[in-house]
């Protein structure tokens, strides 16, 4: 029989496909079925938020930084806010900080919840998807209740929180956490050990420790492989030294690792939100420097003082000391990183978002390099991407 | 106590490397290097490998624009050593024609954030292999961080029924794009309150 020659051919993945997590558009070039190489097209949900925020003041560019991963607002106002915090060397209330890892906690579990079982999803589990997204929606009234908003929080400010929590929240929150793990139990009995799950992920896009810091990765991606670094633990911002935190590692930096390690990290993350809710101290939420943060209501409406710092901080704004900053916190993906540079107006003058799923998507040619076709959705789920912050 | 020891790193890098480091500054916590632009691969191999920084991670890297300065570009990285816990800012000047060199041969993760770079501001990395735009639309002309980028853009683009096609059109703004100046007028503002002209001119005969 005459040898055939197969040429290499490309194949468009996206950017309307289930599997791409929004709007990826890939161009892969293929061999039978193995992938040769993959260059991801980003872009397509580019809103210019950096040019955005440098024309609003402050306390108004806040809000863009929920809709960059909007899978967990509140982590990603924490990031601006703590950076605005250090130029302004703001002092902020201890109950406000607990609230503000509360919700960043709840944001964590949020963002796993989606992450597993779209995943689970894209490799043939329908059921893990319907039955977590349920406790999804509770969290997102815990968002309601504190903010109004069930996504774009906007809660964050300089100096505190918005709001306090409202009555009998502390305890609706600790009894969702039982029922939450019990979920979850239900939950792991389906995939944990499920023979389709582990053949589609177990030792697919493989990456070695050297890989992860060269990649610039972070969060559970770099912790795959083998490092034990999580912010919350090793540059703790916050109450997190208060906390007892657990850092889970992996040790293939397999697509299965980076999974199992959700897994655990959801339950680590209910440990933090009970501890959270134990030691939580009552008081302020806000801070009381005028300069920073705006008088409550009734001081508004009693002294002239509260009046005008009212009416400076809603029409000028804050004025941020002139400097630059990097701020980063663990976001649930990675580290989310904000350098902001300030010109000493109440404007930014550049704030450079720092998404962890720009530089992990960056690694997906060298991750699906001799993989089939039908292991790139699964190393790209895994990767958990969401492409409000990739593109921003 | 920190920003102590974050000098003496710095000037120690300083040291060792005081050809190619302009100045250290500890703001904030935080540690700056200013580096001449054509030792940027130097200086950044020289954070990664020496036992005493081990800077192995590229955490970011990006531009920004200062329109009035004659090198109007910064290029900012943010390293991070797991082994020192420490971070470390480097940041070279450069202008629209001179180009930096990639940092991708010392860490590859650069690739994205030189062509995020290049697609924002338009500085030029030399030797980057795939310098193309990254955010923008296809065929996009210009470079939107630029200061001088207004934030409404040149064009705008619809779906045309006569054309079956997207097209590609100048903007056309139905409001005059308005960009309110809420500084204090007593201590900000760029232009001359009314009134104040005169008050200028007396002091002038003084």
């Amino acid at each position: 029989m005459a040898e055939v020659e197969i040429q290499n051919y490309c194949l468009n993945f996206g950017p309307q496909h289930p599997a791409a997590h929004g709007v990826l558009r890939m161009i892969m070039e293929l061999d039978g079925e193995l992938i040769e190489r993959v260059d991801p097209h980003i872009g397509l949900l580019h809103r210019g938020t950096e040019k955005l925020i440098e024309q609003k003041q402050y306390l108004q560019a806040m809000p863009y930084f929920d809709r960059l991963d909007y899978v967990a607002p509140m982590n990603q106002e924490h990031a601006f806010i703590l950076a605005m915090e250090k130029l302004l060397d703001a002092e902020v209330p201890v109950r406000a900080q607990y609230i503000r890892v509360l919700f960043s906690e709840i944001g964590r579990i949020l963002n796993h919840i989606l992450n597993l079982t779209t995943h689970a999803m894209d490799v043939g589990a329908m059921t893990p998807i319907c039955w977590m997204f349920e406790e999804r929606e509770l969290l997102m009234e815990f968002y309601e209740r504190i903010s109004g908003a069930r996504f774009h929080a906007a809660f964050f400010r300089p100096g505190g929180v918005h709001q306090d929590m409202p009555a009998g929240m502390a305890e609706d929150i600790m009894a969702w956490t039982d029922g939450f793990l019990k979920m979850q139990d239900d939950m792991e009995t389906l995939l944990v050990d499920n023979r389709i799950f582990k053949q589609r992920n177990v030792d697919i896009g493989v990456a070695t420790a050297e890989q992860a810091l060269a990649w610039g990765w972070s969060g559970p991606m770099l912790r795959s492989t083998g490092f034990a670094w999580d912010l919350r633990k090793s540059q703790p911002y916050e109450i997190y030294n208060e906390l007892d935190i657990k850092v889970v590692i992996g040790n293939a930096g397999d697509c299965y690792d980076r999974l199992m390690m959700r897994l655990a990290e959801m339950r680590e993350s209910i440990k933090l939100i009970r501890q959270c809710l134990e030691k939580m101290p009552a008081g302020p939420v806000m801070s009381l420097d005028n300069k920073i943060a705006p008088p409550r209501r009734s001081d508004m409406k009693n002294s002239m003082e509260g009046l005008i710092h009212h009416f400076k901080h809603y029409t000028e704004g804050i004025r941020v000391p002139e400097g630059e900053v990097y701020a980063a916190i663990e976001a649930p993906k990675g580290e989310f990183g904000v350098y902001l540079v300030s010109d000493g107006s109440n404007r930014p003058y550049r704030c450079k978002i720092r998404a962890p799923g720009f530089v992990h998507m960056q690694s997906m040619d060298f991750l699906c390099r001799g993989h089939m076709l039908a292991d790139a959705p699964a190393i790209l789920g895994a990767m958990d991407i969401v492409f409000g912050e990739v593109d921003r | 106590m920190v920003d102590k020891a974050l000098k003496e790193l710095g000037d120690s890098i300083a040291d060792r490397l005081e050809n190619e480091v302009n100045s250290v500054v500890v703001a904030y916590g935080e540690l700056t290097l200013s580096v001449r632009a054509e030792h940027i691969q130097k200086v950044l191999t020289f954070l990664r490998d020496d036992p005493d920084c081990c800077f192995k991670q590229l955490i970011d890297l990006c531009g920004n624009d200062y329109p009035e300065r004659s090198k109007r570009f910064d290029v900012v990285y943010h390293l991070l050593s797991l082994q020192l816990n420490q971070r470390i800012r480097v940041k070279v000047k450069t202008d629209e024609d001179t180009p930096v060199p990639t940092a991708i041969e010392v860490f590859p993760a650069a690739g994205w954030f030189e062509r995020e770079a290049w697609d924002m501001y338009g500085i030029f990395f030399a030797d980057h292999p795939d310098l193309r735009r990254m955010l923008t639309d296809y065929g996009f002309q210009g470079h939107p961080l630029r200061k001088d980028f207004p934030v409404s853009g040149f064009v705008e683009c619809r779906y045309s029924e006569e054309e079956k096609r997207v097209i590609y059109e100048p903007v056309k703004l139905t409001q005059e794009s308005r960009d309110f100046d809420f500084m204090s007028p007593w201590e900000s503002a760029k232009y001359i309150l009314p009134g104040d002209e005169k008050a200028d001119d007396k002091a002038g005969d003084k």
